[in-house]
């Protein structure tokens, strides 16, 4: 059973989305209901399964309703149609004291633009979760210091939001969501407002949190440099529904349609492609190449990593796993065929 | 359904207007001897014809008498209750020497600016010049003060908890908006008077009358305060479960309070310029200085008392306001430094 169960969700937005829903259900676009009834189609009729441990990254254009997704797994906001299954049980039959004893001990979120109290602390902002809790202020202010150290931000303690830059402030968000020891964070954008290099740093933070601590994550972005990087699966959104869900890989190696096709164009596929996805497993393997060259990589290796070498060389790779077996071989034929599709 | 519900409370509305024409008509003393001639002579379509005329007057002077009669008690026991506290502050502030008072004064604006020397020193002086303007005056300002400061802990006491209610709803403030605006344009003496014959002379009305007066800016200001608070961050507060009273107590109120701030200075500004109305329903203070002044044509006295009204609108003036500023800074340090 997966970690996180999204079954079937619509949201409609408007007076009475429940008029709408059977009209959207029979397949109606969302351009023919905003003309026809003056609702908004949020989502439609959208369905994803989330593991445990997994960083699931949810991605597309603004208007997609990726923040209408994620806002509906913790509920802020309530489908028009459609569960959500966290670890067997139905967030949507949760009654309002289930709900919140729910968001306080099994989720946490992070907000694009860091959703921080401003009348509080950097101490107070993190402990916020532990306080609604009803726990003493000693034990709060302990987690909540071991989670400021845990960021980076030792010595800003005390400082408010507001005198702190973007990223510290989102780091404060993070150590926030981390300091309720939830399985599971919501992350809304989280690095979006911030400047690159500031946010490839806060990527790298994460997925250095993320190893150690095995969260289930669910992450929202536009970017998809941001949604390779950090990403075990990808679902892909458009206009409300969901254009494809894969590995990083999958998305890359054969994306679902011109609006996947489109995101990917300009990807770094060198970056993202493993040694072991292109190869010709050794025996349908051939023998053509006649060079002498080889070079051994393993398996897990990125293209990048070696590409420089076997185009200077002209030698043909040799993959390799963990053990030294031969797996299987690229040459220049499988690195062209891979780098150039688009 | 929705359709139909809307229909039957419109019919519902026109049948009540039927029943309201008919029934002025028949209460009225003018009518013609027969309704037939309605049809036959048209002069009454020319000017606004007598019979046309809905007997509200009669009827509140009825329900009025009654709630005179029979509810008096409870007047007199808010009377009382109200009295009590008026004096008890107006003899504590009269009884205090005032160097005292003015020192007193001097230090709320010290502590409610952050510690600003300049404000302390200004509100300080404007204080002291209430007094130095005319001895009388000293009194005078303490009992309008006093009136003052119980108005506006009713109004904190039923604006702020109203105005949370409206933040919460879209119904309810449907509801109350118009009520606002009927107590913001309603004439002042439509209920100073009435406020008489429940509470009788005295500082009373003219508490009851500024209450009414001042509490629509504080209701508006802690609604719109409420609703301006940053969504993400009451999101934040839902995402990590905060209920309900967490939510307000921690999150909204505090994020409010610069606006909350702003509507309650506002209420103590309108509250002061209620002060010479009220004076004409007996209410001593600085206003009845202002009446004196204008009935015996003396004009410089009435100016003088007109100063020392202004003045002390400048020491409440600065003491709240310098408050709501401070409050916003800490909010918003980073917008601050950019000024």
């Amino acid at each position: 059973m997966s970690k996180i169960e999204i079954n079937n969700i619509y949201k409609i937005f408007g007076n009475n989305p429940q008029s709408v829903l059977p009209m959207v259900q029979d397949g109606a676009t969302k351009e023919e209901v905003l003309e026809k009834t003056g609702h908004t189609v949020g989502l439609d009729n959208v369905s994803i399964k989330i593991e445990e441990g997994e960083t699931f990254v949810c991605m597309g254009l603004s208007g997609s309703g990726k923040s209408t997704l994620i806002r509906h797994i913790n509920r802020l906001i309530d489908p028009t149609s459609g569960d959500v299954v966290v670890d067997g049980t139905n967030v949507m039959s949760c009654n309002p004291k289930e709900l919140i004893e729910f968001r306080r001990h099994r989720i946490s979120m992070v907000f694009q633009r860091f959703g921080l109290f401003p009348h509080k602390t950097v101490m107070q902002n993190v402990g916020y979760g532990l306080e609604v809790q009803g726990i003493k202020k000693d034990e709060i202010n302990i987690t909540a210091m071991e989670k400021i150290e845990a960021v980076g931000l030792n010595g800003f303690e005390h400082q408010y939001p507001s005198q702190l830059s973007g990223g510290m402030q989102q780091r404060v968000g993070l150590a926030r969501a981390l300091a309720t020891n939830t399985d599971i964070m919501l992350m809304d954008e989280a690095f979006s407002a911030l400047d690159p290099l500031i946010r490839s740093d806060m990527q790298k933070q994460l997925i250095d949190l993320q190893a150690e601590l095995k969260k289930t994550i669910v992450f929202i972005t536009h970017d998809l440099d941001e949604s390779l990087k950090l990403g075990d699966h990808i679902a892909i959104l458009n206009a409300g529904k969901l254009v494809q869900v894969g590995t990083p890989v999958e998305i890359i190696m054969s994306p679902a349609d011109d609006y996947v096709k489109a995101f990917v164009k300009d990807v770094n596929r060198a970056k993202v492609i493993k040694a072991k996805t292109i190869m010709t497993p050794s025996n349908k393997f051939k023998g053509k190449d006649k060079s002498n060259n080889r070079i051994k990589v393993n398996e897990d290796q990125f293209l990048e990593e070696f590409l420089s070498k076997v185009v200077c060389t002209d030698a043909t790779v040799e993959v390799v796993d963990k053990k030294g077996d031969i797996k299987g071989y690229i040459t220049n034929k499988e690195l062209e065929s891979s780098l150039i599709k688009s | 359904m929705k359709k139909n519900k809307k229909l039957y409370v419109n019919l519902g509305l026109l049948s009540f207007f039927i029943w309201l024409l008919i029934f002025s008509y028949n209460s009225s003393k003018r009518k013609p001897e027969n309704v037939g001639e309605l049809l036959t002579d048209f002069s009454w379509l020319h000017q606004w014809p007598k019979w046309l005329d809905l007997p509200l007057m009669k009827y509140i002077n009825i329900v009025f008498k009654k709630l005179n009669e029979t509810y008096g008690w409870i007047f007199e026991a808010i009377n009382n209750f109200l009295l009590w506290q008026l004096m008890t502050l107006k003899n504590f502030l009269i009884l205090a020497p005032w160097p005292l008072v003015v020192l007193g004064v001097a230090a709320i604006a010290y502590f409610a600016s952050g510690r600003k020397v300049g404000t302390t020193v200004f509100v300080g002086f404007c204080t002291f010049f209430i007094g130095f303007l005319h001895p009388v005056f000293w009194t005078k300002a303490i009992e309008t003060t006093s009136i003052m400061l119980i108005s506006i802990f009713l109004c904190i006491t039923f604006g702020i908890p109203v105005g949370i209610l409206m933040s919460r709803s879209e119904r309810i403030r449907d509801k109350i908006l118009p009520v606002l605006d009927l107590m913001q344009t309603i004439p002042a003496f439509v209920y100073l008077i009435p406020g008489i014959m429940l509470f009788g002379l005295g500082a009373v009305p003219a508490i009851i009358a500024t209450f009414i007066y001042a509490v629509p800016p504080l209701v508006r200001l802690t609604d719109l305060g409420i609703r301006l608070v940053d969504k993400e961050v009451t999101e934040a507060a839902d995402a990590f479960g905060a209920d309900k009273k967490q939510k307000l107590f921690g999150v909204q109120l505090p994020l409010a309070l610069p606006n909350i701030m702003q509507g309650i200075n506002q209420a103590t500004m309108m509250a002061l310029a209620m002060v010479v109305i009220a004076s004409m329903i007996g209410t001593r203070g600085l206003g009845d200085e202002v009446l004196l002044g204008l009935q015996q044509l003396n004009v410089g006295r009435a100016a003088e008392a007109g100063i020392a009204i202004v003045l002390l609108a400048i020491v409440l003036d600065r003491i709240t306001q310098s408050y709501g500023e401070r409050l916003q800074a800490r909010n918003m340090p980073a917008k601050k430094e950019k000024n």
